[in-house]
């Protein structure tokens, strides 16, 4: 299983703003190694992150993302106590699932 | 690294190629640092610092926080701000690491290799030296930096530091003083610190933990020494070396008043 | 009657006056603690550093400002190591200088190929051609190098000398000594004494 990732949400005024450091390559497949060898294409295809249920926010990714890729957004309607929950799913169909909660204002 | 170099291209290829002007290439670089502070990874770094911190482990299964960083065991608030310095236990000048390594060593029960292994992140291993001294660093945010040089070992640190800085050697003739004793200057597009100026210092030294972008992770002044001498064609730097940490008291010298701005964030 | 304030007398009346070792003793502590601090990395790269020759070990002592009778000496013995291509021919080839002064590959201790020969890196700390943006400052801007020196044989032979050994013009420059110390080959240096004086070349478009 990918290596976790580390994940805050705080309340901001009415906001929820989260920041997730995802453990990932994010390996283009445009590169090669020493031997001239290209490194097989490896980088997160899409994010989604949930809130009681409800998707706050939902990305598809690409190459141009760089590795180990940081995510810091803002979301209304969430409080202190609730967990959000956050999901990537990569291109080899590999994926990672982590929860926080989200600390008081 | 492709996020920075992507934008920096961009940026290039924005301006006129004809007579670079060097003015507009520093603002946007400026101006794309602005745009990264919002957002600092390292802020993951500390939490999971804190977390270790407090974690019982090792063969005395105890945590790290009767560990004395130098304003009494467990004190942590306002640490970093006076590492390197003194320790009476160890009898010799110690930065965060350093004394991190004692503290596992003496409170945990480890071995001193054990302590001492792997202490900067790879590619699919993090380093838990690099969340620890983000949450040590942390805990001294916007304190002034006041690493005391009073003592005789603290002096002979600040000496010796003072040596290396200028030591010439290698198939570059590089030393320290070949990137850092001038003002204004590059090397590529990464600015260099004239560092024993006190102005420049002050602002530089301080931003030591950092998450650096290219390097995926937090890296410590350890690290940046260990950096450094790579790129002066020297050998590897042992980790918490007396070198490392005499040449940190040095520059702590010219970075004292100083605010502690980090853990920061750089390329 | 003249009265000298020792450290230990200052002591008595001042706080915090902590003994200072000597230039002497704080130069031999130094090199006895960076011998100390490279033992688990590359031995034959440590044994390197550790010595310094007499141009490194002037430049660390006078902190790169020599008084000038040893400017002089340094410049006078650094001229005597320049060794010139066997063809005679000083000038190669510019496109092949160019990827010279783009490459910064080589010598770390990371740089393990045996077959790869070393680049310049002259980009880390100059400008050269115009169309090259990220370029660095710790030297002087080299653009024009050409056009404002003109190409004959006293320039030609100065800039081959000047890659060879800087410290034959300038003692204890920051500059490498690319051909003494063996980072590039004579062959190689002719690449970049075509970048900066082939009219072709773009640094002298």
């Amino acid at each position: 299983m990918a290596d976790p990732m580390r994940i805050r949400a705080n309340m901001t005024g009415d906001k929820v703003e989260v920041k997730a450091l995802m453990a990932h390559e994010m390996e283009t497949g445009q590169r090669k190694d020493a031997k001239g060898n290209v490194i097989p294409a490896h980088f997160i295809q899409n994010v989604t992150v949930t809130h009681n249920g409800k998707t706050v926010l939902s990305a598809q990714w690409g190459p141009s993302i760089s590795k180990n890729p940081f995510l810091h957004f803002r979301f209304k309607g969430g409080k202190a106590g609730e967990k959000v929950t956050i999901t990537w799913t990569d291109n080899k169909g590999e994926k990672r699932t982590d929860e926080a909660t989200i600390a008081g204002g | 690294m492709r996020i920075p170099w992507l934008v920096a291209g961009a940026v290039i290829t924005a301006l006129s190629s004809a007579a670079p002007a060097q003015d507009n290439t520093q603002k946007e670089i400026e101006r794309y640092r602005q745009l990264l502070q919002e957002g600092n990874p390292a802020d993951l770094y500390e939490a999971r610092g804190e977390e270790i911190w407090k974690q019982k482990r090792g063969p005395k299964n105890a945590s790290l926080e009767q560990c004395d960083l130098g304003l009494g065991p467990g004190v942590v608030k306002g640490a970093f701000a006076q590492l390197p310095r003194y320790f009476a236990d160890t009898d010799r000048v110690q930065d965060t690491e350093s004394r991190l390594v004692t503290c596992m060593v003496t409170l945990q029960g480890f071995k001193p290799e054990e302590a001492m292994k792997d202490p900067f992140a790879v590619p699919g291993r993090h380093s838990d030296m690099e969340a620890l001294t983000s949450y040590i660093a942390a805990e001294s945010k916007g304190m002034k930096l006041e690493v005391p040089i009073r003592h005789p070992k603290e002096v002979e640190a600040f000496q010796i530091g003072e040596q290396l800085f200028y030591r010439r050697a290698g198939p570059n003739d590089f030393g320290c003083v070949s990137c850092h004793s001038e003002s204004g200057k590059r090397i590529r597009l990464q600015d260099l610190p004239r560092l024993t100026e006190p102005k420049e210092a002050q602002k530089i030294f301080t931003t030591w933990p950092a998450y650096r972008v290219s390097q995926g992770t937090v890296r410590t002044m350890q690290h940046r020494l260990y950096d450094c001498y790579w790129q002066m064609r020297h050998p590897q730097l042992d980790f918490t070396s007396e070198t490392a940490i005499a040449l940190m008291v040095f520059m702590a010298k010219y970075a004292n008043g100083g605010s502690v701005e980090a853990p920061a964030l750089k390329r | 009657m003249k009265i000298l304030l020792t450290c230990a007398a200052a002591a008595m009346l001042l706080a915090g006056c902590a003994a200072r070792l000597s230039d002497d003793e704080a130069q031999r502590r130094a090199e006895e603690v960076f011998r100390g601090s490279f033992t688990k990395g590359n031995q034959k790269m440590a044994a390197a550093v550790f010595q310094q020759d007499e141009v490194q070990t002037l430049c660390t002592k006078y902190r790169d400002a020599p008084p000038k009778e040893i400017a002089d000496r340094i410049e006078k013995s650094q001229a005597a190591t320049i060794a010139y291509p066997a063809s005679g021919k000083l000038m190669g080839d510019w496109r092949e200088g160019e990827k010279l002064a783009q490459d910064g590959w080589g010598m770390r201790f990371t740089d393990t190929d045996p077959k790869r020969l070393n680049g310049g890196a002259c980009y880390n700390c100059h400008q050269l051609a115009p169309q090259e943006l990220s370029y660095g400052t710790l030297g002087p801007s080299l653009y024009r190098f050409g056009r404002l020196r003109g190409m004959n044989e006293t320039t030609l032979r100065y800039t081959y000398g000047k890659i060879y050994n800087p410290e034959a013009f300038n003692a204890c420059s920051a500059m490498p000594r690319f051909g003494h110390n063996k980072v590039l080959t004579p062959e190689q240096i002719t690449h970049l004494v075509a970048l900066l004086l082939d009219p072709a070349s773009p640094v002298n478009k």
